[in-house]
């Protein structure tokens, strides 16, 4: 009766069974690989930790050997023979294993911070959160608007992509020095990167957007009787807000990406200061629950602005049934 | 065929012949005065419309019908005034016009109903544009929406109607502005043959009851004598009128007069006028046979 449709098929969509269990087997994988690599002794696990001394004089309990040189002491011992040492395989300091990890996750957020003046976890993600948001939205203020005025006017396009396409090659990180000097060093420079590394990539897109809207639909405007800025105001802003808001939620992510650097110019805070802070007391595992941390920080937003896309947007549910 | 002897097309009972005296009395709305069109390429200048001259009466239901290729779409585009001509001159009511404006409603040959309005809002658009109140726009518009018969779906969006539904939408859409006159670029030509035949017939019955004169564009020799008055019939390359025909079919019109010998007449003439005999470059089929001789069918 029912019969098998091929896993590969050009341009169809998966049952809601195979789509979804391939959505959690896309994190179950990379988490198996992870736990694979932690778990089974002999794979990889290059350090050995001392737990017996034995006849070694400079072991220490606890301590990280390379694999070769414990087995040369062990050699040694035996020639020797005295007591040889005891050891466990374990990997690197900067691999934790996943239950770790999760761990951190708890821990990460009741660590208190070793010196009265630093911040707690949350306190430095709700600032990153903050030089995000303010990057973004400024960018924003001004970018969407220029980019709808050169997808809609060629004065505007041609007048102003063409420097846009130049800058957007500069890499924003290589204007930290010049945004501490003009800005200071505390939220000022980095707010800007977040802007320099957003702002003409968005001008472009949010220009390419508007280019796409269907012609007719400007003319059907005009043979009733719109002038243009109610063309503009009436047709061109409702007809592209869709996409502009699929393209805004592209460019979100792009910020999120510029985050790390932004947060390094001046002094270093939010996140990256925490990152970078666990990093130096060798508390790799706090510092896996971060990145892991922005990562879903990141997701989330975005599954809840899809979410709200839907129900703002009424007339783009069923677009894709043609 | 040859047993049917169909009359001239020419040939109009005394009541046809009555009707279009009268029309022809009737002030004209729209004039084309020596209206040419010709696009500039690489290879060479290209034109598309030669010499177009021609008026429609007030009231008066005009198609243009012509091959593909024959600038059908760029006159009624100038007509609308989305595009300007190379040159000549589009008068409404006696006055150039060159820009488009709610005075010359258009329907469009793919669907332009705008996606994030609802129906009702779609046919109040042309009428806040003109800076009405939008109660007053809300109720006038919902007139024309019973009009095309969506009542039933003036909440809805344009992705939830069916192809005919839409061109419903965009005819009433147009309508609301009361424009001067209907411009229609095939609208139904992407329609299936049942739902064209009705759209057809819908769109006569709305003609007929309100002040409205319609430019129709169609490829469509059947739509174009059941809907015209008269039929402007252009030629390709360059595109230039041919003939201008009247239809000597009788109104009111229903889909049984298109066997009538009128009809038929009427065809013929136009299919002679469209597809004449031994067209240039015309090397008809070079049929290879792929099949057993055996297995001929019949």
């Amino acid at each position: 009766m029912k019969e098998k449709t091929p896993w590969f098929t050009v341009r169809k969509a998966l049952s809601p069974i195979r789509a979804r269990s391939l959505t959690v087997l896309s994190f179950l994988l990379p988490l198996f690989i992870w736990s694979v690599v932690s778990y089974v002794p002999f794979i990889w696990h290059p350090k050995v930790e001392v737990v017996e001394q034995g006849g070694v004089e400079w072991f220490q309990k606890g301590m990280l050997i390379d694999r070769e040189i414990f087995l040369t002491e062990v050699e040694k011992t035996v020639a020797t023979n005295t007591e040889a040492p005891i050891g466990n395989r374990v990997n690197p300091v900067y691999l934790p294993a996943p239950h770790e990890v999760a761990t951190a996750f708890y821990t990460a957020f009741t660590t208190e911070p070793k010196r009265r003046s630093e911040q707690w976890l949350h306190e430095s993600l709700l600032h990153s959160m903050s030089v995000i948001f303010w990057g973004f939205l400024l960018s924003s203020i001004i970018g969407v608007p220029l980019g709808i005025l050169c997808g809609t006017f060629a004065v505007v396009s041609k007048s102003q992509e063409p420097f846009i396409e130049f800058f957007r090659y500069l890499p924003a990180p290589a204007f930290g020095a010049l945004a501490v000097a003009i800005l200071g060093i505390h939220d000022g420079p980095k707010i800007a990167i977040i802007f320099i590394g957003t702002f003409f990539q968005q001008v472009l897109i949010v220009a390419n957007t508007t280019r796409k809207l269907d012609v007719s639909l400007l003319e059907a405007g005009l043979t009733l009787g719109a002038s243009k800025a109610k063309l503009l105001l009436r047709i061109v802003i409702p007809g592209i807000i869709p996409d502009l808001y699929r393209d805004l939620r592209i460019l979100l992510g792009w910020a999120w990406t510029y985050l790390i650097v932004a947060e390094l110019i001046g002094t270093s805070s939010g996140i990256t200061w925490f990152i970078t802070q666990q990093a130096r007391y060798k508390n790799f595992d706090n510092v896996f629950a971060a990145i892991i941390m922005i990562g879903i920080i990141g997701m989330v937003i975005d599954l809840i602005l899809a979410k709200i896309g839907q129900h703002i947007f009424p007339w783009e549910s069923s677009k894709n049934k043609g | 065929m040859n047993s049917l002897t169909l009359p001239s097309y020419l040939q109009q009972s005394e009541h046809v012949a009555a009707r279009f005296k009268k029309l022809k009395e009737r002030e004209a709305i729209l004039e084309v005065q020596g209206l040419y069109k010709i696009f500039e390429s690489s290879q060479g200048d290209i034109t598309a419309l030669k010499d177009i001259n021609f008026k429609t009466h007030r009231r008066e239901f005009v198609c243009v019908i012509g091959p593909s290729g024959c600038g059908k779409s760029t006159l009624i585009r100038i007509l609308a005034g989305l595009e300007s001509p190379t040159q000549g001159q589009v008068l409404l009511d006696g006055k150039p016009k060159s820009e488009p404006g709610p005075d010359r409603g258009m329907v469009f040959q793919g669907y332009t109903l705008f996606p994030w309005l609802t129906i009702k809002k779609n046919v109040m658009f042309g009428l806040q544009m003109k800076g009405m109140a939008n109660v007053v726009a809300e109720s006038e518009a919902m007139q024309w929406v019973d009009l095309v018969g969506l009542s039933k779906f003036a909440e809805s969006y344009p992705h939830q109607l069916s192809g005919g539904m839409k061109q419903r939408v965009a005819i009433a859409r147009a309508l609301a502005n009361q424009p001067r006159i209907l411009l229609m670029d095939e609208p139904f030509g992407a329609l299936d043959p049942q739902t064209r035949l009705k759209m057809q017939t819908n769109l006569l019955e709305i003609w007929r009851n309100i002040d409205i004169t319609v430019l129709f564009i169609t490829h469509d020799l059947d739509e174009a004598i059941f809907l015209a008055d008269r039929i402007l019939v252009l030629k390709a390359n360059p595109g230039e009128v041919e003939e201008l025909i009247e239809v000597s079919v009788p109104r009111p019109r229903s889909p049984e007069q298109l066997l009538s010998p009128e009809f038929l007449a009427t065809k013929k003439r136009l299919e002679e006028l469209i597809h004449p005999e031994g067209e240039e470059g015309d090397e008809g089929f070079q049929l290879i046979r792929m099949t057993n001789i055996g297995d001929d069918v019949e």
